[in-house]
């Protein structure tokens, strides 16, 4: 589980910080609330999460919260039993 | 007792002189939209009264009195003012919402510079536009901001300064950077503010349309006269109020309803500057007994899918009166915040271009869920025919909303686009571009867009600005980019992308080209949604027919298609 963590931990860091951002993030950091990814952009975050796990997330589990922290989004891939 | 009363009597009676007596302003004074915020306030003995009450992410808190805000203004003003900076140059600020927004904005307009906000997520390219097109002479912003300059600086050469306004020395400054902190600065008591008229620039204010580049609504500080009264008419802010506009100064009502109106009222504000989510959201109002919230339908319809209960673990009595913007309030919405706060939020219909407040639901007028309203007293306000644009006087009948003009707030021009400025006036009305119809009771009900542009979470988005981004890259060979109809933000950008020959359309093309355009352009024109074509339908003179594509995924009729290429 921790690659995956990682994996996710070092999308959101690549994708959503300008190059010299050099804010700290990590797993509890908030997301979405904390204004790193907004809710435009969580569709791309919950893209990538499809296009790598080959999983279909509904809209009713995309919420702010389930994509707040990189540990929420764990907890939403154990339930499609990406682990 | 609201402030406006009874809406039909002062509908009647209204005139802007209203205002102007109100505001202390006669004909030909000196009237500086930054001196009204703060130092009119002070001298009104309201120097120690809370003018912001700011929160951050994580909980930060800062306070600003009136007095504050008059000395870190004057500060900033002084900044500005020692950089060789002069009455009439664009200075932007790009920032989040923290308060060097709100401050610097009142700073700029003391200098006698014109504000140029801009929302701070846009990516290099969509900053780039702006700043070009308005000749910006220096931009005022965050360590986390700066590097979206760094490519475009060169092809600025209209730019001197990058100030920077949380420097903490960890990294050295780049070419034309220097650093300002508004606390650490010897703060300015006395600053000799610049001595606007009425049609000095004020604000300019970028705006998308269908076609070209975006275009920049430029105001005056006469709008001060529309937004002082139309806070105290359609927000109904009285002096003990706590008010809370959910909107980023990045865009008209961030300004216009987020700083302007609520400061030249004296009315203290919160502003949260944090992503949404429900819990922070409540708790904030909640915790700072926020009795006035002007909010927007996207917000509403996400506090709605979060569910009554989620309400119910906050005690929000203090709300007494809710407004919201952007774009239509769907009924439904309205009838839930009657459910779960008891009270219904007032629709309110504006645009950029208009400055302030055009069609609104005022406190004490019955509502009717879904409908926009009635027009502002001192707008002359109707629906127009589509060819001949004379006025509908039939109810029910869609048409085109349309203005007299004259009204204090109303733009003076598009930055360096006069032609398109005056193409928006027909047959002596100002034409919004939405089309709407008028019941019986006067009531306004929104239609929709006239024009191509997409309206996302209250946010207009022009698709020829996102389809020649989209041309940029390297897979695409052709595009056409139209709203899609959703449930929370009204609207999202959906791309039809036709690929060059060696690349084949994949769920990781996909993903990359959304990234590509939200990186290039902002979130908000990020597709959110990507067909890949074989190719676009097209006119016979190679013309690519978008209404086919937004009929489609609207469910409507098609309509006529004698002119296409392959039919």
């Amino acid at each position: 589980m921790s690659d995956i963590k990682n994996a996710v931990l070092s999308y959101v860091k690549n994708e959503y910080l300008e190059e010299d951002d050099d804010r700290e993030i990590n797993f509890d950091t908030p997301l979405i609330s904390g204004g790193i990814v907004d809710s435009f952009s969580m569709v791309s975050l919950k893209r990538f999460l499809e296009t790598k796990y080959n999983i279909q997330i509904s809209d009713a589990k995309a919420t702010p919260e389930a994509f707040d922290t990189v540990n929420n989004i764990i907890n939403l891939l154990k339930e499609f039993n990406v682990q | 007792m609201s402030n406006i009363g009874e809406y039909g009597k002062v509908y009647q009676n209204f005139n802007w002189d209203i205002s102007e007596r109100e505001l202390g302003y006669n004909k030909g004074d000196t009237i500086n939209i930054g001196e009204y915020c703060s130092d009119r306030i002070c001298k009104m003995g309201k120097g120690d009264k809370l003018a912001l009450i700011w929160e951050g992410f994580s909980g930060e808190s800062k306070k600003y009195t009136y007095n504050d805000i008059r000395i870190r203004s004057n500060t900033i003003a002084s900044f500005l003012k020692n950089l060789g900076l002069k009455p009439g140059e664009r200075i932007c600020l790009f920032m989040d919402r923290i308060p060097e927004l709100y401050i610097g904005f009142l700073g700029v307009l003391k200098l006698g510079g014109i504000a140029q906000p801009l929302f701070s997520a846009f990516g290099a390219e969509s900053l780039f536009t702006r700043l070009e097109d308005a000749q910006t002479a220096a931009i005022i912003t965050q360590k986390k901001h700066a590097p979206k300059l760094k490519t475009i600086l060169g092809q600025l050469p209209y730019l001197k300064h990058i100030i920077i306004v949380d420097d903490d020395g960890s990294k050295a400054l780049r070419e034309k950077e220097l650093a300002f902190h508004l606390e650490k600065e010897k703060q300015i008591e006395s600053f000799d503010i610049f001595p606007s008229k009425a049609e000095t620039p004020s604000v300019l204010h970028y705006t998308s349309g269908t076609t070209g580049k975006p275009k920049g609504a430029q105001h005056v500080h006469y709008s001060l006269i529309s937004q002082f009264i139309s806070t105290r008419y359609v927000l109904d802010l009285h002096d003990d109020d706590i008010y809370w506009c959910n909107a980023d100064p990045g865009w008209v009502t961030g300004t216009s309803y987020g700083i302007i109106g609520p400061w030249a009222n004296g009315v203290t504000q919160c502003v949260l500057d944090s992503g949404f989510k429900a819990e922070t959201w409540y708790k904030f109002i909640e915790k700072h007994k926020i009795t006035v919230w002007y909010s927007a339908p996207t917000a509403i319809r996400s506090l709605m899918k979060e569910g009554d209960e989620t309400v119910k673990k906050f005690n929000l009595s203090s709300l007494r009166h809710l407004c919201s913007v952007g774009e239509p309030l769907n009924a439904e919405a309205v009838l839930w915040s009657k459910k779960v706060f008891g009270l219904m939020f007032h629709d309110t219909f504006w645009q950029t271009e208009t400055g302030s407040i055009m069609i609104s639901n005022y406190p004490g007028m019955p509502i009717k869920p879904g409908s926009m309203g009635k027009p502002f007293p001192g707008i002359t306000a109707t629906v127009v025919d589509l060819k001949t644009y004379e006025p509908i006087n039939k109810a029910g009948v869609v048409g085109l909303i349309a203005i007299k003009p004259g009204w204090p707030s109303m733009m003076r021009t598009y930055w360096n686009n006069e032609t398109t400025y005056q193409s928006k006036f027909k047959n002596g009305w100002y034409i919004c571009g939405d089309r709407a119809s008028i019941d019986e009771d006067g009531y306004y009900w929104f239609v929709g867009r006239d024009d191509d542009v997409i309206n996302t979470g209250g946010h207009l988005v022009g698709p020829f600005e996102i389809e020649s981004a989209l041309l940029e890259h390297e897979a695409v060979a052709e595009s056409a980019v139209v709203g899609k109809p959703d449930p929370i933000n009204m609207e999202v950008v959906k791309a039809f992308v036709a690929l060059k020959a060696g690349f084949e359309p994949s769920k990781m093309l996909d993903l990359e080209i959304m990234n590509f355009i939200r990186k290039k352009l902002s979130p908000l024109a990020m597709p959110q949604e990507i067909e890949f074509v074989a190719s676009l339908p097209k006119t016979r003179s190679g013309k690519i027919m978008r209404r086919l594509l937004r009929a489609k995924e609207w469910g409507e009729e098609i309509g006529d298609t004698s002119t296409l290429e392959n039919e």
